[in-house]
């Protein structure tokens, strides 16, 4: 059994936070790109493109998805199987792409990403968006924006989607 | 070597062509001294649970000296026999050089008689060089005791070649044994034609290949009245032609080896180059009247195709590796599991019946009698063994019997009355 | 599973995964740097004892967007001829550290031979005339991605030409099979293998009689030493009936497609210049031969295949 750590509205709003303070930060959405992680990230991506969109009508900011297994760095070390296909059907060369991923960690996702970006271009900057920020960082990795700061145990899972978030503490009490 | 004095081989079952009977068999100077219960005197050697039988006569043995001693030599392939029950090795001609001339035969005897394991009874090339394309000095060969030829390894392919070699060996009194291939029908293949051959796409083999020119040649042996013995026969047609041939009373025999009784062609689905042999393995029915044919006498003998090959020759692709398997040290145990015959069956295909076909019935395959040259092998019929590639005395490793359970083995070979084999081990 | 080395030891679920995973290549070879780091520090060794540029070029261009390390041996520059066997090629060139070997070879088994004689993973890059399964998964996946659909049942693959000698038929045969696809086989019957009762096959030998019912057209080549070899009498009695000509094209499905493995005998087999075919799928089987290439390379060294390599090294 799981805590509930967000509801669906709080994810919402989080959303709408989030899409607000990188239209901010960029002034505008001026050769802003979003670009989910797949798989988990993909859903969070739509949702803050669509809420950019909402915001600044004539933005029309465009929403692309990365795959990162083949930039992993434990492979050969486990059995790597991709999930989702990438799809990124805009040039990224001087833009800025904001990397979304539901649930930041270690940080070894993140920077597959950001290898896995550069196959596609250079942007002229690239900033990372979370809902859930669980800590236990083992790279030099910090998101620009979260939803929610959590702490956790190591061995706790943790599920985000848009009905809420939810920990489960995997270790027996 | 020199014989030690009279042995007594105690408590075994005498078996020749006279059946099968409880005796006692005492040897003392290279002969059979006395056969019968209760013998004493001299040194005992335990037979229990034993056949007494006339020692083994191998028809077709590949021991590829001149020319070839990586892979054997002759006194290696003589121990490898003394291993299996034989006392006696036809050597098959395909030898660099052939088996073509006084000088290569008085080689292999010589070299025969240096080991001194077993007879090494050489068989002479029908066409110089093997090549199928003119006769070797046939009559100068058979006035030093070559008694049969054959160009093995090749078949000859031109008809009029084979009715001269057939007409003129008729005169001196000699067999011509086969190797039956029309070489046009199996360029490049290497396993049987069949639906294993279709998926894996590998060149097939047809059997009509084989049954073309056992045809041929029976009918050439029909026309010219010669002696004819056909090599490890394959397929089920050939064994019929056989049947046929011999039902009109032609001078014809026929061998089988053991891994055609034992061994299908799906074998060659694992890609081991140790089932590729030449002819190659046949189908379920083509081994089932393998088998009957031995079983009704259509066949007459089991000979091994012994045809060692070093490590590095087989380790090759399929299309480069060479034919052949080893074959004499397991052969008593493969032909025990496959074939339903009594003792004495298996004694006449394994002994009596190849010393006739190679000429030497006067010192081997003969009944166990007073006076008779003491050839022999003791063997337990029943117990079960497992082939241990290092302990083969073969200087090759190509067999394919490695993990299989056979059933029957040579415990003791004696040969000119001394042992060669003796409780399982070689003697020298 | 540790090697590729035939369509039917890869089974169903493998062929469907290798073809789901040859999507994610095609993407990656569609970006502006078509290059993952996913096989870095990975040695891939093609072994070609017959020569087929194509085919290892397809190959060690896969290996080389996984950033694999190639290595290449070619029967030319090897002492295979000089006595030494197949077996110590392969245990010397194991020990120089490989993870893969890409085995082309005219005798059929030599992967599973290979196999038996390394640590690493063997892929058959086409062995005898017994099977080349990167080829039917370039087949296959065209064929997906051309028609837009997962399985081909309903589909009739009509297979043309020297199936006996073919490699590629053998191995089309069974994967399309494998997807639902119902499979005809025409050929003269010199150029049919000895017993197909036992395939999943129908047979023709008149190429006419099966054109209206044919979804997929797959032309083989027919190689000049056939006729030597006493299989055909000539090239134009080949070509008048087994050859595609205008009047065969008029005579397909307005739907059908046609494919060829390459390299393709003009005048022979194909009598059309196949850039003027509305449904010619043959450009696509060549730049698809990449991605597939990358996906059972690292599905073997990276992927779901190999859990098994992986547990070996793990105490």
């Amino acid at each position: 059994m799981g805590n509930i750590v967000m509801s669906a509205d709080d994810v919402r709003r989080a959303i709408t936070r989030i899409s607000h303070e990188i239209l901010e930060r960029q002034q505008g959405a001026d050769k802003l790109v979003i670009v989910g992680l797949q798989r988990g990230g993909a859903w969070l991506a739509d949702a803050i493109g669509t809420a950019i969109n909402q915001i600044e009508p004539q933005a029309g900011v465009p929403v692309g998805y990365i795959d990162v297994s083949m930039h992993r760095d434990d492979i050969g070390l486990r059995p790597v199987v991709p999930g989702a296909i990438s799809r990124i059907s805009f040039a990224v060369d001087g833009s800025t792409v904001v990397l979304v991923d539901d649930v930041l960690f270690t940080g070894r996702t993140v920077r597959a990403a950001l290898e896995g970006i550069n196959a596609y271009g250079r942007p002229r900057a690239v900033q990372l968006a979370v809902l859930i920020d669980r800590g236990h960082r083992e790279l030099p990795i910090r998101p620009d924006y979260v939803g929610k700061n959590l702490p956790t145990h190591i061995d706790d899972d943790v599920r985000a989607t848009e009905a809420g978030v939810v920990i489960t503490n995997q270790v027996a009490p | 070597m020199t014989p030690t004095g009279r042995v007594v081989l105690q408590g075994g079952r005498v078996v020749d062509s006279r059946g099968e009977r409880r005796a006692d068999v005492a040897v003392d100077d290279g002969v059979v001294v006395e056969v019968g219960e209760h013998l004493v005197g001299g040194r005992v050697i335990d037979a229990t649970n034993c056949v007494v039988a006339p020692g083994f006569v191998d028809l077709h043995a590949h021991l590829r000296e001149p020319g070839k001693e990586e892979a054997e030599t002759i006194e290696t392939g003589s121990r490898a026999g003394a291993m299996g029950g034989y006392t006696a090795l036809v050597a098959m001609p395909n030898t660099d050089p052939p088996h073509d001339s006084v000088a290569v035969i008085n080689f292999v005897r010589e070299q025969g008689k240096r080991a001194g394991l077993v007879d090494v009874v050489p068989s002479g090339c029908i066409t110089l060089g093997r090549n199928g394309e003119a006769l070797a000095p046939m009559a100068e060969l058979a006035a030093v005791g070559v008694r049969i030829f054959t160009d093995d390894g090749n078949g000859v392919q031109d008809e009029l070649l084979m009715r001269h070699a057939m007409e003129y060996g008729k005169g001196l009194g000699i067999t011509l044994a086969q190797h039956c291939e029309v070489a046009t029908l199996t360029k490049g293949a290497v396993m049987n034609e069949c639906q294993c051959c279709t998926s894996l796409g590998l060149p097939g083999w047809p059997s009509i290949a084989e049954e073309l020119m056992v045809f041929r040649d029976i009918e050439l042996a029909r026309l010219t009245g010669a002696r004819m013995h056909f090599l490890h026969l394959s397929t089920a047609r050939s064994v019929e032609l056989v049947r046929a041939a011999k039902r009109d009373g032609l001078p014809i025999t026929a061998e089988v080896t053991p891994h055609h009784l034992a061994l299908d062609e799906t074998r060659l689905a694992t890609f081991d180059t140790v089932y590729k042999v030449n002819p190659p393995l046949r189908s379920p029915a083509d081994i089932a009247a393998l088998r009957a044919g031995v079983i009704d006498g259509t066949i007459d003998a089991i000979a091994t195709d012994h045809a060692p090959h070093p490590r590095r020759d087989k380790e090759l692709s399929l299309d480069q590796a060479p034919f052949g398997m080893l074959g004499l040290e397991t052969a008593l145990g493969v032909a025990l599991g496959v074939l339903q015959v009594d003792l004495t069956h298996l004694v006449r295909v394994m002994s009596i019946n190849p010393a006739r076909i190679a000429g030497i019935a006067d010192r081997h395959g003969r009944d166990i009698d007073t006076g008779a040259p003491a050839n022999l092998v003791v063997f337990d019929p029943t117990v079960a063994w497992q082939v241990a590639p290092d302990s083969l005395a073969s200087k090759s490793r190509n067999t394919p019997y490695v993990g299989m359970t056979l059933r029957g083995k040579v415990r003791h070979t004696m040969f000119n009355g001394t042992f060669t084999v003796l409780d399982g081990a070689a003697q020298r | 599973m540790k090697h590729l080395r035939s369509i039917d030891e890869l089974g169903h679920d493998g062929l469907v995964r290798l073809l789901n995973l040859t999507q994610h290549m095609v993407e990656v070879n569609r970006r502006p740097i078509p290059k993952v780091p996913a096989l870095r520090g990975r040695t891939v060794v093609s072994l070609f004892f017959e020569d087929s540029t194509r085919t290892r070029l397809s190959f060690e261009t896969a290996a080389k967007r996984l950033s694999a390390d190639t290595m290449t041996f070619s029967v030319s520059t090897s002492s295979v001829n000089k006595g030494e066997s197949l077996r110590d090629t392969v245990e010397t060139i194991t020990d120089m550290g490989v993870d893969a070997f890409v085995i082309r070879h005219k005798s059929t088994g030599t992967p599973w031979q290979i196999s038996e004689w390394t640590t690493a993973s063997v892929v058959n890059a086409g062995d005898g005339w017994h099977q080349h399964p990167t080829q039917a998964l370039v087949d296959c996946f065209t064929v997906r991605e051309a028609l837009g659909v997962e399985r081909f049942d309903g589909l009739t693959l009509t297979i043309v030409g020297d199936i006996k000698h073919s490699r590629v038929a053998r191995s089309n045969i069974s994967a399309f099979s494998m997807l639902g696809a119902k499979v005809v086989l025409v050929a003269p019957p010199t150029l049919l293998p000895p017993d197909v009762a036992h395939w999943p096959v129908e047979v023709s030998n008149r190429l006419d009689d099966v054109l209206a019912r044919t979804d997929i057209l797959y032309m083989l080549r027919l190689q000049s030493e056939r006729m030597a070899q006493g299989h055909v009498p000539n090239l134009r009695e080949y070509a008048e009936l087994f050859g595609l000509d205008a009047k065969r094209v008029a005579k397909l499905p307005t739907r059908a497609v046609v494919m060829h493995p390459g390299p393709m005998n003009r005048g022979v087999e194909m009598l059309v210049d196949p850039s003027t075919l509305p449904n010619s799928l043959i450009h696509q089987q060549v730049s698809n031969g990449v991605a597939v290439r990358m996906a059972v390379l690292f599905d073997l060294l990276a992927g779901e295949s190999s859990a098994a390599n992986l547990q070996q090294v793990t105490p």
